[in-house]
């Protein structure tokens, strides 16, 4: 134990002192001779960001920039909108084989009342790796059982878990009960995870609609005896009372599925029970397009480094996946699916660009959309008056592997780019 | 709905085209007015390459092709060799043999796979070559072997008889057991639990088998005397020997399975000890606070370019690790060490670009000419040049891109992997699929 507590220590130890310095005094910057990359709205070749208060005062080609302004040239750079990862680990996974470092799978099946952001580490050393790669805005989702618990939307830079939230609760994470199992890939060797794998999925489906029927009533008890004083109130019940937000329409479903049939006993679901829904995974979400377009539910791929489904899908299914959901007029989001790679989130939707998806849809799908997904597109996701200053200059397109970033901006702070990589060859360069 | 079940038909229709393809016997074709990305003898912006029974004949602008041979137009994309990966598991029927700490006769040569869908995943990512090794969970654990990705070919044809003989050895967490749980009235743990037993094993290993050398040597001295003794035996044989002793005797090379830099430089300390060669660490994930001393000693390292923190000892595996160790003078190439992985390599080996600073040839060397030189076969392929065998794979965009995709890997000539074909393949499968029957009521279980 001592052994494992001191090898924590190290691990932290070198990780502390990564990130930005957070509450500077708010000033005004202005990005000049950028190509801007807006994400919303047409390039501007050259152009202006004015930055002022941590959000985007002005930006185009002939914006007034106030004496005392501090200037970054940005000459030969191009400026986008940070990018959202729409589903990972970051801060409740740091050595993925040492159970001491794993936080993101809560034991038991039902677990509402457990949220992501409470155990957030928030000097991870996975998120200035992801931010030095563009990466500015996470969701970090815990996983496992029915009802696994509820996600997080964080920002990449902050000295507190409370200072990184934009959102302490995004989402009701649940995963649906795979209907088909055991073939091919389905929850073994290949490409789809998750899921509660078991044979008596339909029986974990009833049971996750009488969690949903018991919520109800209890609510509705509840209010009974709240304006009835001779009324008693029903029992507490956990479950219940965080399943709450969920039935009131306040609080999204994320609901983790995979195969086609799943997916439509989930649209199912989620009709039935009058929820709010976002699905994660969807890998043969493909073969079912137009029922999602249909149920108007938006989709976070899970990453697409992984194999087919079921071979008889086709070597290249995965990619391919994006690209129909998309024609298909659903909502697509790339995510990581990770902690320690999660900064390869701009590949995942290059990869379904190399296989058909237009490159800009896929560059949409790291960070409009997503902030769509996740009902923060006022503030975010893309550059805008008025949107947070969440800005990434880069010496080419964001999406590629080439690309070096060469500045990242939070809020309208510039953060620190420097992470566990550049530190350790820092100190072994000068060996 | 009558789509999706189209759909599954088709899918039926392709595995079934996808599953063996015709191998024309000649290993003859022209590919024409590509970009080609030879990695050893530059750029050749738009040139043709004419294989004639497998081999790269003729690399230049406006080769005619000769009568009968089948032309590949490749405007607009990029030419590359084939793509080779210097460790995986794939194509072997068992990768550990864990039972005992020391197992040099397991041979993985001896259970070659060629059914195993893996080739076909490794073609779709442009690989033409892998190296096969054992697993590590054994301090010694058995030679490796070198395929070419000749889906549909009998599994000795996959071999590479050119190819250095090569003895995996591993060493840290999985060969100390760190994950196993002993259980009471299981097993008790096997020797060695720690990095000192992990060395104080190999070390007895090579003594014994410096011994056996040396008692075979006595023995093949006194037979070719002028008078051998009367009832002169021959020692017995040891197959864990035999194997060890080709490893003392230059005949075999070692890669080594290593994380940690003082693991990695202790093993290079046995080897000096013993005098045989290291050829290669595997994983290697701190070679970058040894670089200097493996330029020095000449040994390679073959990387994952960024899959890290997964376990303890991977916890300072930084992607710069490749780019840098390549720039101080290390041969370095980038492996997959999956079935999966293995068809985005030249992903892998862009990252080097951004954390590291590598050109687009350097970076494209770490997944060509270096594994070649890693694995012995660097005269033979690893590059596009004159007299070398016609592994090529092409590219739709320059391989060092994210937007880009294999549409073709070639074999000797052969086309092994056509994308295009599949394509076509998927398209016909769907016309020829049955109608769907009438849908039900949406999926409700």
């Amino acid at each position: 134990m001592i052994r494992r507590i001191g090898l924590w220590a190290l691990i932290t130890g070198l990780a502390a002192g990564l990130f930005s310095a957070q509450a500077k005094p708010a000033k005004v910057i202005a990005i000049k001779n950028a190509w801007i990359i807006p994400v919303v709205g047409d390039d501007i070749d050259g152009g202006t960001i004015l930055i002022r208060d941590g959000k985007i005062e002005a930006l185009g080609k002939d914006v007034a920039v106030p004496a005392g302004t501090e200037v970054v040239d940005a000459r030969g750079l191009r400026a986008y909108p940070g990018m959202i990862d729409g589903y990972s680990f970051l801060g409740l996974q740091e050595i993925t084989g040492v159970n001491e470092t794993v936080d993101n799978r809560e034991t038991g099946r039902i677990n509402p009342q457990v949220r992501a952001l409470e155990a957030l580490r928030y000097d991870s050393m996975h998120i200035p790796i992801s931010r030095s790669n563009g990466i500015t805005a996470a969701l970090v989702a815990p996983t496992g059982g029915l009802i696994s618990g509820q996600s997080a939307l964080i920002k990449l830079d902050g000295w507190t878990e409370r200072q990184m939230a934009i959102q302490v609760s995004a989402a009701m994470q649940i995963e649906f009960p795979p209907i088909r199992g055991g073939r091919g890939g389905f929850g073994g060797g290949g490409g789809m995870r998750g899921g509660a794998q078991t044979a008596d999925a339909t029986r974990l489906i009833t049971e996750l609609r009488e969690l949903f029927a018991k919520a109800r009533a209890y609510e509705k008890r509840k209010a009974y005896a709240a304006k009835t004083p001779s009324a008693a109130p029903p029992d507490f019940d956990e479950t219940s009372e965080f399943l709450s937000p969920v039935l009131k329409g306040e609080l999204p479903v994320m609901i983790s599925v995979h195969a086609d049939r799943d997916i439509r006993a989930a649209i199912q679901f989620i009709k039935d029970e009058n929820l709010k829904a976002i699905f994660y995974g969807a890998e043969q979400g493909w073969k079912v397009a137009e029922d999602i377009k249909k149920a108007n539910i938006p989709v976070i791929l899970s990453d697409l480094y992984a194999m087919p489904p079921v071979w008889e899908d086709g070597y290249d299914q995965l990619f391919r996946n994006p690209v129909i959901l998309n024609k298909a007029g659903v909502k697509i989001a790339f995510a990581s699916s990770s902690a320690s790679v999660a900064k390869d989130l701009p590949y995942h939707a290059a990869k379904a660009a190399a296989f058909g998806l237009d490159k800009k849809e896929a560059l949409k799908a790291v960070t409009i959309t997503p902030a769509e997904i996740f009902g923060v597109d006022k503030i975010m996701g893309s550059l805008e008056k008025g949107k947070a200053a969440n800005i990434v200059l880069a010496d080419g397109d964001i999406l590629e592997q080439r690309t070096n970033i060469r500045k990242v901006y939070i809020d309208g702070r510039e953060t620190d780019l420097s992470n566990r990589y550049t530190e350790l060859l820092e100190k072994f360069k000068k060996k | 709905m009558t789509k999706i079940f189209r759909i599954c038909f088709l899918c039926a229709v392709l595995l079934v085209s996808n599953a063996r393809p015709a191998p024309a016997a000649d290993g003859d074709l022209l590919i024409k007015n590509g970009t080609i990305l030879t990695v050893t003898k530059g750029v050749v912006p738009k040139g043709d390459i004419l294989v004639l029974g497998g081999i790269i004949r003729q690399i230049g602008p406006n080769l005619a092709p000769p009568a009968g041979v089948k032309v590949i137009d490749a405007a607009g994309r990029f030419v590359i060799p084939g793509l080779i990966d210097s460790h995986t598991h794939i194509a072997i029927a068992g990768t550990n043999e864990g039972s005992e700490a020391i197992t040099p006769e397991a041979d993985v040569g001896a259970v070659v796979n060629a059914d195993d869908t893996a080739i076909l995943t490794a073609l779709s990512g442009g690989v033409t070559m892998a190296h096969t090794m054992h697993g590590s969970a054994n301090p010694i654990g058995g030679p490796n072997v070198v395929l070419k990705m000749k889906w549909g070919r009998p599994s000795e044809e996959l071999l590479v008889p050119e190819a250095l003989r090569t003895l995996k050895f591993a060493l840290g967490e999985n060969v100390k057991q760190s994950s196993r749980v002993v259980q009471a009235g299981g097993p008790p743990p096997r020797y060695p639990q720690t990095r000192m037993g992990t060395n104080a094993i190999i070390r007895r290993e090579m003594l014994k088998a410096k011994a056996y050398l040396a008692e075979w040597d006595r023995y093949a001295k006194l037979k070719a005397s002028k008078t051998p003794p009367a009832n002169l035996l021959p020692p017995r044989k040891d197959l864990r020997m035999e194997v060890l002793s080709d490893l003392l005797r230059g005949k075999m090379v070692a890669r080594v399975h290593d994380y940690q830099a003082t693991e990695a430089l202790e093993f290079i300390e046995i080897a000096k000890e013993f005098g045989f060669k290291v050829q290669c660490l595997e994983h290697a994930w701190e070679a970058y606070k040894i670089a200097d001393e493996l330029a020095a000693a000449k040994i390679g390292i073959s990387v994952f370019a960024d899959s890290w923190a997964y376990k303890m000892e991977a916890a300072e595996g930084i992607a710069y690790t490749a780019g840098y160790c390549a720039k101080r003078g290390v041969l370095v190439s980038i492996n997959s060490d999956s079935s999966e992985r293995i068809r985005r390599l030249y992903n892998d080996a862009a990252k080097s670009m951004k954390y590291g600073g590598l050109t687009e040839t350097e970076a494209l060397s770490l997944v060509t000419i270096n594994p070649a030189i890693q694995l012995g076969v660097e005269k033979i392929v690893g590059s596009l040049e004159v007299g070398k065998q016609g592994d090529i794979a092409i590219f739709n965009e320059h391989p060092m891109s994210a937007y880009t995709r294999c549409d073709m890997t070639i074999i000797e000539g052969e086309v092994y992997f056509d994308r295009a074909q599949y394509l076509k393949d998927r398209e016909e499968a769907e016309k020829k699929a049955p109608p769907a029957p009438a849908k039900k009521d949406g999926g409700r279980s």
